[in-house]
């Protein structure tokens, strides 16, 4: 490793021992999670000092430059933060839309006063986004949207709804899928806009899921009046955006198939699957139960062999951004985690079935809740059948059936 | 900071080179050939003799003893060509496995002895281990007895890769000295001519050598033991670990080799006026192999990458090498068996090559042990 290198290392190692509050390098619980914006809640009071300590160093996403307020780090750096930042337990300072989707699209599409006006903001997490894609009608086949935007004296009037809006009752803004020309064919009369969530005319409610949480709503937009500068890149240009958008949004989904990838770790963590199946069991040293054994087996295998491919994949796309490799991340990564979830079940018995009150832990009532909600993951940001279409299509270069009998006609 | 999951320039070349050799002077119909021919060698001399001028038979050997150091990744590279065109060659048996074996577990008196050799191509080697049907390193029963001057094997040994042309066998038996009972391992390098020795070649479903031993009273003398000494059941598991990696890496180039060629059936063959790989049902599953086999290619890189590594514990080495023989296994038995299905009554000919990779593909599969095998493994490396 060159000079420049062991010396950021060193640095960086020292900087965050003398500023990364001791609470925040404990592992962090779900109602801790910080999601910034105008009305953010530090459950934990460290973890605002630990936002801001980050932010101010841009390093709540290093990898952008430093004039919209990033860190300015290279690729190679940005590893070394990671690698720090992990070897100290660290949690993300500031989790949110602004920095996993909308931030990278914005620096590649973006006009420099759009970049201005909205990066430094998400680094810093004064402005919490919302993804405004589905709609009712428009679920796997997101480009049939029907939500329209007409110009009118230098403001686009919005009216339509939107639905499976992540957390828009909490969002100070929205980037939004809109159509702006009713006569072209449909992926061609789409654009991609930013307004406010607390304009006139937008309404939001919350929809209770199998999980017992609310974390997607549905959106009204009833005449709310946008900027005509708001709309990012071309107008009528938005469903390229749109689909780059959504290789961040399912790489960042993929993650959740790291969720099981403890088995390079390969300590003795009391919350590894087998651990559980075997406290439940009374086991020692031994998994009793031979099925269950060779099918965490087998999960661990494939989470180890998932974990080494998101990083070959991030090793080959040094600079270029997710690649058509993510809709194979993302389909992956939401099956595996879907079989833990189904694996913790198994290795906890009815103990994992309660639903609330008094006869469970927090972690056995956390493991029927977390379960249902993985059901979503083959779900949000492109189900399974659609990433496998976008490989089979885009990956495999297999012949599209839709174009063929379409010419035939 | 781990190793790098991207291939070098250098390695990079080899693999074209190597791609660019099997695809010219050693293609399946070479295979078929063979196998038509019923072939006694049941490979071509005059095709290992091209291989080892490439330095094949030397990849991972250390120059010191002859070989080019280009690591077990770089024999592994290899392999993964080989096992596109399925190539029958010596490099299974007598590099992976016998000089392997040799390498890591041999005195350096027989490194310097054997190596430059097997590199040279003029010696064949064989590994004898397994006993029953399946494999088990745990249950050795052959046995060796302390002689005067050495050693008298007894026992029986089946499914030896390359059992009937080697020049020398490994042979691996419990050894009973006197002193601590029965139970140490000894390997041992016998002449394939040695008298007691009987070799029975067994013809099996995907026309690789392989032989089943029988051993009466085989006199070997006390420095034809690899090392001079006991060989622990780890330093065995280790030196078959390196043999797992290798075999999945070969694995893995047949792998690829069926699912391109079974894309390329895909886009070409019509039925219902259209390819039929426009139709969603065929197209998903062709994603769902691409996806198996991506992860696949990763746990390989890892896996080859942790055996060049210096400071990887053996400890690390077997749950890489067992999740990737296990998932390697898995997946071939996947596209193997989709190969045939989706090429339809013509993947069922013989004519028709598709078919070599599903007889590759079993025997592979329980080649140094199957998945399920390693999975068991896997979960006690891991302590559950």
């Amino acid at each position: 490793m060159s000079g420049e290198f062991k010396q950021f290392r060193l640095e960086t190692r020292d900087w965050l021992e003398r500023n990364c509050p001791a609470s925040m390098r404990a592992p962090m619980p779900p109602e801790e999670v910080v999601w910034g914006g105008r009305d953010a809640e530090f459950v934990n009071p460290d973890s605002k000092l630990w936002l801001e300590r980050m932010a101010a160093r841009g390093w709540t996403c290093p990898t952008w430059p430093a004039e919209f307020g990033g860190g300015g780090l290279n690729p190679a750096q940005a590893g070394i933060l990671a690698e720090e930042l992990a070897r100290i337990d660290a949690r993300p300072p500031l989790t949110s839309f602004g920095i996993s989707m909308l931030g990278p699209v914005l620096l590649e599409y973006g006009t420099l006063e759009q970049k201005l006006e909205h990066l430094p903001k998400i680094v810093r997490g004064e402005i919490r986004w919302c993804q405004g894609y589905s709609e009712p009608g428009s679920g796997s086949d997101l480009a049939s949207l029907n939500t329209r935007a007409d110009l009118q004296d230098g403001y686009y009037l919005i009216n339509g709804s939107k639905v499976w809006t992540s957390y828009a009752d909490k969002a100070d803004w929205i980037f939004c899928l809109v159509r702006t020309d009713f006569e072209a064919p449909k992926h061609q009369g789409i654009s991609f806009v930013l307004f406010d969530m607390a304009s006139e005319g937008v309404s939001t409610r919350p929809i209770k899921l199998i999980s017992g949480s609310s974390p997607f709503c549905e959106t009204f937009f009833d005449n709310v009046k946008a900027p005509a500068a708001n709309i990012v890149g071309r107008l009528n240009d938005g469903w390229t955006i749109a689909k780059r958008l959504l290789q961040h949004e399912r790489t960042m989904i993929s993650g959740f198939g790291l969720a099981g990838g403890q088995a390079e770790g390969g300590g003795a963590s009391e919350t590894t699957l087998e651990s559980i199946a075997m406290r439940y069991r009374g086991d020692k040293g031994r998994l009793s139960n031979p099925v269950l054994r060779d099918r965490i087996a087998q999960f661990k295998i494939d989470s180890e062999a998932f974990a080494l491919t998101s990083r070959r994949s991030a090793e080959e796309s040094t600079g270029g951004g997710p690649n058509h490799i993510s809709s194979m991340l993302k389909y992956y990564g939401c099956e595996l985690n879907k079989r833990r979830c189904e694996l913790l079940l198994e290795a906890a018995g009815n103990r994992a079935l309660g639903w609330e009150g008094e006869g469970f832990d927090e972690e056995e009532l956390s493991l029927a809740r977390e379960w249902l909600r993985s059901k979503a993951n083959s779900i949000e940001g492109g189900t399974a059948e659609i990433q496998l279409n976008v490989i089979a299509r885009r990956v495999l270069d297999l012949p599209d059936l839709t174009g063929i009998l379409r010419e035939k006609r | 900071m781990a190793a790098s999951m991207l291939l070098s320039e250098e390695q990079q070349l080899l693999r074209e080179s190597a791609r660019g050799f099997c695809r010219e002077q050693a293609p399946i119909s070479l295979h078929r050939k063979l196998r038509d021919s019923r072939d006694p060698d049941g490979f071509d001399r005059d095709l290992w003799r091209r291989m080892v001028d490439l330095g094949w038979s030397g990849m991972a050997v250390p120059e010191e003893f002859g070989g080019y150091g280009f690591g077990h990744l770089g024999l592994g590279l290899v392999l993964q060509e080989t096992g596109r065109t399925l190539v029958d060659s010596p490099l299974i048996a007598t590099v992976l496995l016998g000089a392997n074996a040799i390498l890591e577990l041999g005195s350096d008196r027989q490194k310097a002895e054997i190596l430059p050799r097997v590199v040279a191509g003029e010696l064949l080697l064989a590994f004898a281990l397994d006993e029953g049907a399946l494999h088990d390193p745990a249950r050795i029963e052959a046995t060796a007895f302390a002689t005067e001057n050495g050693y008298a094997l007894n026992g029986a040994k089946t499914f030896v890769l390359d059992g009937h042309v080697a020049d020398r066998i490994i042979v691996v038996a419990r050894v009973n000295d006197g002193s601590n009972g029965a139970g140490a391992l000894g390997l041992f390098l016998i002449d394939a001519a040695a008298p007691g020795l009987e070799i029975t070649r067994t013809i099996m479903v995907d026309g690789r050598n392989s032989a089943n031993l029988h051993l009466s009273n085989v006199q070997v003398s006390a420095d034809r033991r690899l090392g001079e000494s006991a060989t622990s059941p780890a330093d065995l598991d280790r030196m078959l670990d390196i043999a797992r990696v290798g075999l999945a890496a070969e694995m893995l180039g047949s792998i690829e080799e069926v699912f391109e060629r079974t894309l390329d059936y895909l886009r070409q063959r019509e039925q219902f006026g259209v390819p039929i790989g426009a139709f969603q049902a065929l197209q998903h599953r062709a994603a769902e192999m691409y996806s198996e086999i991506e992860l696949s290619k990763s746990l390989l890189r890892a896996a080859l990458a942790a055996l060049d590594d210096p400071v990887s514990d053996h400890r690390r080495i077997a749950k890489l090498a067992s999740a990737a023989k296990a998932k390697l296994s898995e997946v071939f038995f996947l596209v193997s068996n989709e190969g045939i299905q989706m090429h339809g009554g013509i993947g069922m000919t013989d004519e028709f090559d598709i078919g070599f990779f599903l007889k590759r593909a079993r025997v592979a599969q329980q080649f140094l042990g199957d998945a399920g095998f390693h999975r068991d493994r896997y979960a006690a490396l891991h302590s559950f």
